[in-house]
């Protein structure tokens, strides 16, 4: 007999994701992956004026602000063929890098350690050992006795007052929860660290981008931030050597004590690394264009079928046709429905709602089913982590050797790169991906201060919309990975907007062969000990960094729950 | 040290009703002149992005949509113990919202001193970038009510000459 577990919602994600799995002896042995809300933005889009859309899509998501603003600048650059000055360029490479940073900092200890940690076991440990040894793995010097026994202090204060706050639903003493309390006491320090690190980063967008969290700074043609040398109110060399600072601190923070915690805890739990592979094709987008016209990328990608490396093959630029004509959008599992049979190119896409109920074998989701040439595809950290190893890119391989060696000692046998194609992998990628943005934004801040010093301060190149209809897309190789968006344009007006975007590569239901997608089946052959608690669900749904966009949050004052709304 | 007032206007405005936490706060800041110890932010759906700007001020204060099955358009006021308790029980789908970076905010001991919430009952929350006409209607109170929270804080507030 095998036993339904429904979860929903998803917890510690933005947005709203049903996941429903069969378990039979102790194992998933099917799964169900349901986004619950209409994401119906692209209606809203179209007819407009293209130049505004990206400040109307940034509105999307509450996490992804910057991320839908700058691909949807691309897409219309990428319509129009217009290049893009490089102080702009540089401009945006800091603005995504920095925001990568952010989130890839949130997610891992703000929304998933909580899986792995057991925050309450941290309250027993001996502050003394955890110091021993978080000094034996890394320099950081707020890995002190002293930082921990005030971390301890702190802990049992907040549990004492009994709001346990972003602690409050965690699966403490679960079976599953395997690290001694010194490692447990060790995460707890660097949750409390990682706040003020990402404060930092945050910072860093704030300047650039203007505003946080909506950037106001974007244009399509460049950016809207003026350079000068002397003027207080613009973009001076003062204000950006203050980044500079920042830049600093995050990058220790990332190489001192992110990179060195998830390899601590894939020690720990090294049987995570047979679990959770699911859909082994890899979709990634080259990022952060060094010249004008984005055929020159600092981090390649491309596409891997089947976990095979050797048979990678690279997108090469803004408009690539290999990219630009591989992807497709099912809604046989989704509840909307098509004018035609079939699923749709998205400059072809249509945004039709039509509700169902939540049906095994029928529509079950608000999300489309995109697929790559036919196939489904993985995207994210991890997907983006491998297509660089296959390019050869350098600084992802340095940080990956890294990694997997240090995994390799603690856990006291050998883990190679296929110990990746896994849940704990995924956080070893993101965590990877995590520095490489770090040697980024530092390279691009001296790529725009040398530029600068050339006497170039050109931000922004006029675009001109001609008559008649043009159709482009944009992509961005965002946090949660593979970021398009699609648009035709006709006498300068939108005539029709998609958006793709990685939660629908990743948590998109079942396609139009009826293959599940990568939340899917990644969780088939995953454990359950208990089917009360299934934190090992949430393990592997967590791995990928949900995020839902929709975003909406009205506060019911009534229940004190948020209210459940569908815009239909 | 100065003082620091945090106006925070929050929601999506591409849900119509959702997003007139957003419209009063862009219109308090045209609308009038504030003093520089007043912050408005435009925070839309997003939680930990405007932490760093809400931790140790002196007064939160937030604009939003609520729902208590009152008449579309009504203002309500939450206030002091009303608003610990209004955050405290939510279990939220929306786990990165308001409720959590408060929890993070108390943890690190940087909660804001004070906290008042004027929420307003939305008419529709469909797809679109206009407020319903009854929520258009009272969004000038909305906006007055704000500013006059601000004066009831000491704030000094003055509406910009026409």
């Amino acid at each position: 007999m095998s036993t339904r577990i429904t979860i929903d919602p998803i917890t510690r994600i933005e947005g709203h994701l049903r996941v429903d799995v069969e378990v039979e002896g102790g194992k998933v042995t099917k799964a169900w992956s349901s986004g619950q809300m209409w994401r119906g933005v692209e209606l809203i889009l179209l007819g407009r004026d293209p130049r505004d859309a990206w400040a109307i899509t940034q509105r999307i998501c509450g996490v992804c602000t910057t991320v839908h603003a700058i691909t949807s600048v691309r897409a219309v650059e990428n319509a129009l063929q217009l290049e893009v000055p490089l102080n702009a360029q540089y401009i945006r490479n800091m603005i995504i890098s920095a925001h990568a940073i952010h989130d890839h900092i949130v997610h891992f200890y703000h929304l998933s350690a909580l899986d792995w940690v057991d925050v309450v076991s941290a309250l027993s440990a001996d502050p003394g050992k955890t110091a021993t040894l978080a000094q034996s793995l890394s320099n950081w010097p707020l890995n002190s006795k002293a930082v921990m026994v005030q971390t301890q202090e702190k802990l049992k204060a907040f549990v004492a007052s009994g709001q346990l706050g972003p602690f409050a639903g965690g699966y403490w003493g679960h079976p599953a929860m395997k690290l001694p309390p010194e490692v447990n006491l060790l995460a707890v320090a660097h949750y409390l660290q990682a706040l003020d690190i990402q404060r930092q980063a945050n910072k860093i967008v704030t300047i650039l981008g203007s505003k946080t969290p909506h950037i106001q700074n974007l244009a399509v043609g460049g950016v809207s931030n003026p350079i000068a040398t002397d003027s207080q109110s613009v973009l001076t060399v003062d204000r950006l050597m203050a980044i500079k600072t920042q830049i600093d601190k995050l990058s220790d923070f990332v190489n001192q004590v992110y990179l060195v915690d998830v390899a601590a805890i894939g020690a720990f739990y090294a049987d995570w690394t047979k679990h959770g592979a699911g859909v082994m094709n890899y979709l990634s987008a080259p990022d952060f264009p060094m010249d004008t016209k984005g055929t020159e990328f600092m981090v390649p990608g491309g596409y891997i079928p089947g976990g095979d490396l050797a048979a990678y093959k690279p997108i090469r630029s803004f408009g690539d046709d290999f990219l630009g004509k591989g992807v497709e959008e099912s809604v046989k599992h989704s509840w909307y429905t098509y004018s035609k049979a079939g699923p749709l190119h998205p400059y072809q896409g249509e945004t039709t709602p039509h509700y169902t109920d939540f049906q095994d074998d029928g529509k079950y989701s608000w999300l489309k089913s995109p697929t790559f040439y036919g196939a489904r595809a993985q995207v994210g950290p991890l997907a983006s982590v491998l297509n660089c190893v296959a390019a050869g890119h350098k600084p992802t391989i340095d940080y990956a050797t890294k990694v997997l060696e240090t995994v390799s000692s603690l856990a006291g046998a050998k883990v190679g790169l296929d110990a990746m194609h896994s849940t704990i992998g995924r956080h070893a990628a993101r965590a990877i991906r995590c520095a490489t943005m770090g040697d980024i934004l530092a390279h691009n801040w001296q790529a725009l201060i040398d530029n600068i010093g050339k006497g170039d301060v050109q931000t922004f190149n006029k675009p001109v919309f001609p008559k008649g209809e043009v159709v482009g897309y944009g992509f961005h190789e965002a946090p949660r990975g593979l970021l398009s968006h699609w648009t035709v344009i006709r006498d300068g007006k939108i005539a029709n907007y998609q958006c793709v975007v990685p939660s629908t590569w990743n948590a998109g239901p079942r396609d139009e062969s009826d293959t599940p997608g990568p939340y899917e089946s990644s969780l088939l052959g995953n454990p359950v000990a208990d089917t009360e608690k299934p934190l090992e669900v949430l393990r592997t749904i967590h791995s990928f960094d949900p995020c839902l966009a929709c975003a909406v949050h009205v506060h019911d004052e009534e229940t004190g729950e948020v209210v459940q709304v569908k815009a239909l | 040290m100065t003082r620091r007032v945090v106006v925070l206007g929050v929601g999506n405005i591409l849900l119509t009703d959702e997003g007139v936490g957003v419209h009063a706060v862009n219109a308090l800041a045209e609308q009038f002149c504030l003093p520089d110890e007043v912050e408005v932010i435009d925070g839309g759906t997003s939680g930990m992005d405007c932490l760093d700007r809400i931790a140790e001020a002196d007064l939160l204060l937030i604009a939003d949509c609520m729902r208590g099955k009152r008449a579309p358009g009504t203002i309500t006021r939450l206030g002091g113990e009303q608003i610990g308790a209004f955050f405290k029980t939510r279990i939220s789908p929306h786990q990165v919202g308001l409720s959590d970076v408060f929890a993070t905010l108390a943890l690190h001991e940087l909660s804001p001193k004070a906290i008042v919430m004027l929420g307003v009952e939305p008419k529709a929350i469909t797809l679109g970038m206009d407020l319903s006409s009854e929520v258009s209607a009272i969004l000038p109170d909305l906006v007055g009510a704000l500013a006059a929270e601000l004066v009831g804080f000491g704030v000094s507030v003055h509406p910009k000459a026409a």
